[in-house]
């Protein structure tokens, strides 16, 4: 592992810090780095402005339309554009269904549909967890039978990300049922407008509105739409997760988080002065300092591992643990940052733009509500028991 | 028997949809079940029989409080039926007791304290409000943060610094001011667990000098006891809500199933579960604490009881929130799920009169 950037990395990082601090809308910079809400058309305009720049798809190979970047340089892609406060670009087209289509798809499929999500003339939600199957994915039981030249789906999906934006969803589906609950699953692609899907928002603790449920009822999907052989869509979600190890350690997040809680730890005072000079308090932020130094660190030898072509073992595991641990502490800290004023919170001044009364400023209101909606990442992506199982049989050996 | 007729309450008004439904309206609560509270004597509790209360103390606050916090009742108390109406018997001349004391009792009079300001953070005695002697009174100005149940209340417990050439210049004491006269703004804002708080403005809000109670210099004091009285029912309501909230936990994990079999036979979560209960049981025996001692003569003694209890019910409160969202895995973070109003509650309480910090802190300042 390079212990220090070579001069073409600190060049390319050079080149993307400048692209976005060009190119990003104002508007949309302000709304990330204030945790306000990001509406549909920021993630779209951004993604078009990078699409326009060639960068539409920093993780697909130069075949496929993508960039054909290295790990490292993907890596200083990510954290330049988070720390400058890009929004995400959607993970479910560009790094979930399209390297499946590139493994498993025909021809038909990638040329159809890889280049509206580099565009994002479509995008794509992930129809995975059930009521019924969360960690035990494999007990789904929503249902597609053949029908001629279409299948028959019907049963209920939920904790669906952005299925209320989304034109398009990939689904797990039960396609055989004597057999190993793992071999009768197959991936399906599914048009959002098809007669019989209901969208059903899903409120979270914070008030807001991500998630849902969404109900499948008699809809009927063209048999061409099967991604990979029937029962084979296990194994398309397991390279999914094998291919996809490093986003889940959530660097560029856990940054994020650290910047503004130092800057708040400026503007907010104690006894008159900055709460950074109290003593307390600054041993806390040295604290989670030194925590995301390492987290960054683990990160950039995962990455070099990947470089090196070499597996990788438990380290995403033991990345996702830390990395959710670390931002939920972030959202802990952020919150006791704003002290008793974070007690206030006013949906509506999560609103870009809002000029209406706030007890405190825009810039506390926002507190309380992100360190709710930061105890979801221990839960989601593998929730951290099943991580540690992992890690443990892995390294206990037992 | 007190325990009975507050958890026959909860039960009868404060099923969860029920309770749900009621939520975000005007005042974050219900005015037609401040009126149960009245008709049922529960606002009487701390006022004493001769004031046409039923003479409760701490223990019995303590009791009502965890009932309350198993519930999430949202009818203010800690202030408008704990603290207004000690600090009123406790320090109060016969004619302010005779004026509000009764009035309290029958839910006429709700009192909310204005304790915080803008610049303070935590420190109460951070006061920069002013209180000028003027003819027959004072006028009050300055500004009050986050004034729980602020904007329903009938009056307000404003601390500010007296302002004259007379004796106890420069010293803080403590003011009742009707809501509504003129002068004060009062702005309601909803709060993380869906109650409210105001930030409040004194503009030379006119005061008699019968609206002071006790004397100047007695401010600091007056207060420190006053919000300690509310601390203890704070901590105690703490640990009903994690102590409900705990039983939710156990409940999930007994009936969710993965992997063919209940998730509870998973030895890491049902020792989750386990440190769980133990920081319920850590809380509650401070909160017994604090109810043996909050009216303790001894500063000291007082001080250090409540305290070491808010500490704890912040310190365990925010580990069952947490856990108890985690193990409820993502059903956990959705609001129709009672979970993460109780972890909201639990989140609150702690940011409320000072937090686990603060009052370490606190506590600090006596070892």
């Amino acid at each position: 592992m390079n212990l220090h950037a070579t001069p073409e990395e600190t060049a390319f990082r050079q080149e993307v810090r400048q692209f976005v601090e060009t190119n990003l809308p104002d508007d949309i910079r302000a709304k990330v780095l204030g945790f306000l809400r990001v509406e549909r058309e920021d993630y779209v305009r951004w993604q078009r402005i990078l699409a326009a720049r060639g960068w539409g798809a920093p993780g697909w190979s130069a075949a496929f339309g993508g960039c054909g970047w290295n790990p490292v340089q993907r890596n200083i892609f990510d954290e330049e554009c988070f720390s400058l406060g890009a929004p995400r670009q959607m993970p479910f087209g560009l790094s979930m269904i399209a390297p499946v289509l590139m493994k498993f798809g025909t021809p038909e499929q990638q040329q159809h549909f890889l280049p509206r999500i580099i565009s994002m003339d479509d995008w794509w939600c992930q129809g995975y967890s059930e009521p019924g199957a969360g960690s035990d994915l494999a007990a789904l039981k929503t249902r597609a039978e053949l029908q001629g030249d279409h299948y028959v789906v019907n049963g209920q999906k939920t904790w669906t990300s952005f299925a209320h934006w989304a034109n398009w969803i990939f689904v797990l589906v039960r396609t055989a049922w004597d057999c190993k609950a793992q071999a009768g699953i197959s991936l399906i692609l599914v048009p959002m407008d098809s007669p019989g899907i209901t969208v059903r928002p899903i409120r979270t603790l914070d008030g807001g509105h991500d998630v849902n449920e969404i109900f499948f009822d008699q809809v009927k999907v063209p048999a061409a739409n099967l991604l990979g052989a029937e029962n084979s869509g296990w194994a398309a979600a397991k390279f999914l997760l094998g291919h996809e190890r490093t986003n889940i350690a959530g660097l560029g997040m856990c940054k994020r988080l650290l910047r503004r809680l130092k800057e708040l730890s400026h503007t907010q005072t104690k006894g008159g002065r900055p709460l950074l000079e109290d003593i307390r308090w600054r041993d806390k932020v040295a604290q989670i300092e030194i925590e995301v130094l390492s987290h960054e660190w683990a990160l950039a030898r995962l990455i070099s591992l990947e470089q090196a072509g070499q597996g990788l073992g438990t380290e995403p595991s033991m990345l996702k643990v830390r990395g959710s641990e670390i931002q939920g502490m972030l959202g802990e800290l952020l919150m006791e940052c704003a002290g008793p004023y974070a007690l206030p919170y006013l949906h509506d001044a999560l609103e870009y733009g809002y000029e209406g009364p706030t007890a405190a400023g825009t810039e506390l209101n926002p507190l309380a509500g992100l360190y709710l909606d930061l105890r979801k990442v221990a839960i989601y992506g593998g929730t951290n028991e099943i991580q540690r199982t992992l890690i443990g049989r892995s390294i206990v050996g037992l | 028997m007190l325990a009975d007729t507050v958890a026959r309450f909860v039960e009868t008004e404060y099923e969860f949809e029920a309770r749900r439904k009621r939520l975000n309206s005007a005042t974050g609560y219900s005015d037609s079940l401040w009126q149960t509270l009245a008709d049922i004597g529960l606002l009487a509790l701390n006022v004493p029989a001769d004031y046409g209360g039923i003479g409760g103390g701490p223990v019995e606050t303590m009791i009502v409080a965890e009932q309350f916090g198993r519930g999430l009742v949202m009818e203010p108390f800690a202030i408008a039926c704990v603290a207004a109406p000690r600090l009123i018997d406790q320090f109060g001349s016969e004619d302010q007791k005779q004026r509000w004391l009764p009035a309290i009792a029958d839910g006429t009079a709700r009192f909310a304290l204005a304790a915080g300001e803008p610049q303070a953070r935590f420190d109460l005695t951070d006061i920069q409000t002013i209180a000028q002697a003027s003819a027959g009174g004072y006028e009050l100005s300055g500004a009050k943060a986050v004034v729980l149940h602020g904007d329903s209340a009938h009056w307000l417990l404003v601390p500010a610094i007296v302002q004259s050439t007379a004796q106890g210049s420069g010293e803080p004491a403590m003011f009742v001011v009707e809501a509504g006269t003129v002068g004060v703004s009062c702005q309601g804002f909803p709060t993380i667990d869906n109650q409210r708080a105001a930030e409040i403005r004194l503009d030379k809000v006119k005061v008699a000098a019968s609206q002071m109670i006790g004397v100047p210099g007695q401010g600091h004091l007056l207060l420190e006891w006053t919000v300690d009285q509310a601390l203890a029912a704070l901590s105690a309501e703490s640990v009903g809500v994690m102590d409900k909230l705990t039983e939710l936990t156990c409940e999930h994990l007994r009936t969710r199933s993965q992997f063919g079999q209940a998730i509870g036979n998973f030895q890491a979560l049902s020792h989750r579960a386990a440190d769980m209960r133990i920081a319920v049981e850590q809380a509650r025996a401070l909160a017994l604490m604090a109810a043996a001692h909050c009216d303790n003569q001894d500063r000291i003694q007082r001080r250090r009881a409540v305290s070491a209890a808010k500490a704890m019910a912040g310190r365990s409160g925010k580990y069952v929130g947490q856990q108890a969202t985690h193990l409820h895995g993502g059903m956990g973070m959705t609001d129709e799920m009672a979970c993460g109003h109780y972890f909201k509650r639990l989140t609150a309480i702690d940011m409320t009169l000072g937090n686990t910090e603060h009052h370490v802190a606190l506590y600090g300042e006596f070892l």
